[in-house]
């Protein structure tokens, strides 16, 4: 059975075009692309909101996105445990739209980050299955407020649930910090409850063909496709 | 009526803008200023006929659906 997949495109979006082609080439099955504007959404394995500034990120990132005509179908895609994939800006709309827990603030040193990042996963969901346990991914970032915060509480929620996907790491030979942006635990990624739904901010999009830097990127389709 | 609601990070968050401007007002002699926090302020006109009790009611619907998110930040309607 063949693998579909959509992409959502806001005004301001700037990743759609990449996470088309990363699904078009991966997944090598049907791959809509969907206006916000849109009310439906045709039946698909995996629904990717992607990167960019949607709605000039006015009022907060991802706070107008999160207001779509399109997201009651987003919703109800992820409720019928279906995957939903936020990369970026993606990332910011889920915890806007309440799918995802926290919320994503300023880098902690204000500065955009646009260069390539460690990460490793931390608890084990359908999105990192292929990926060995302390394995090292090299992924872009691109970002301004990729800083995941959360209270205590909900933390320890995110911990005991094992819904934290992806924390920042150092790679050997990199000159990176350990924590990017000054998330909380060095979160990279994390999913809700029923693991069903990923935000991350590191952008995998940018890394699976042969002329990107790295090809890690890869193994979150392969993951959900094995 | 004009509304003005005052949008601002909890206190416990790290608002890295607020820690800048600090210590350019500091390097231009304002070494007095600490504690520096920026927020945002939204202004918006309701008419003048809506009551005390639905102005109320409409600025908290508005603050928790959109103007505010409640997880890092904390409203305060002025005037």
């Amino acid at each position: 059975m063949s693998f579909k997949s959509a992409v959502i495109t806001f005004p301001g979006s700037n990743c759609d075009r990449d996470a088309l082609c990363y699904l078009k080439d991966l997944t090598k099955g049907e791959v809509h692309n969907i206006w916000h504007e849109e009310t439906s959404l045709p039946k698909v394995d995996l629904v990717i909101l992607p990167g960019g500034f949607s709605f000039g990120d006015y009022l907060r990132s991802g706070a107008m996105a999160s207001k779509s005509k399109i997201i009651d179908e987003v919703v109800k895609h992820a409720n019928d445990n279906r995957y939903l994939l936020g990369i970026c800006n993606g990332f910011q709309i889920l915890t806007e739209i309440g799918l995802l827990e926290g919320a994503l603030i300023r880098n902690k040193k204000l500065k955009f980050l646009g260069k390539n990042c460690f990460i490793k996963k931390k608890f084990k969901n359908n999105f990192n299955l292929s990926i060995k346990d302390n394995q090292i991914l090299q992924i872009p970032i691109a970002h301004n407020e990729g800083n995941f915060y959360c209270d205590i509480e909900t933390l320890n929620l995110l911990k005991n649930n094992e819904q934290i996907a992806f924390e920042y790491c150092k790679d050997e030979f990199s000159n990176t910090e350990e924590n990017i942006n000054g998330s909380i635990e060095a979160i990279a990624g994390i999913t809700n409850k029923k693991k069903n739904v990923l935000g991350m901010m590191p952008h995998p999009e940018r890394a699976y063909s042969d002329f990107h830097q790295s090809q890690d990127g890869r193994l979150i389709i392969e993951s959900l496709i094995s | 009526m004009r509304i003005k609601i005052l949008v601002r990070l909890k206190g416990q968050i790290l608002e890295p803008q607020g820690k800048v401007i600090e210590q350019s007002l500091n390097s231009l002699g304002f070494t007095e200023f600490s504690n520096i926090r920026q927020g945002k302020l939204i202004e918006l006109d309701l008419p003048d006929n809506v009551s005390e009790e639905e102005k109320a009611q409409k600025i908290d619907s508005a603050c928790k659906k959109l103007l505010v998110n409640d997880i890092i930040e904390e409203y305060e309607v002025l005037g």
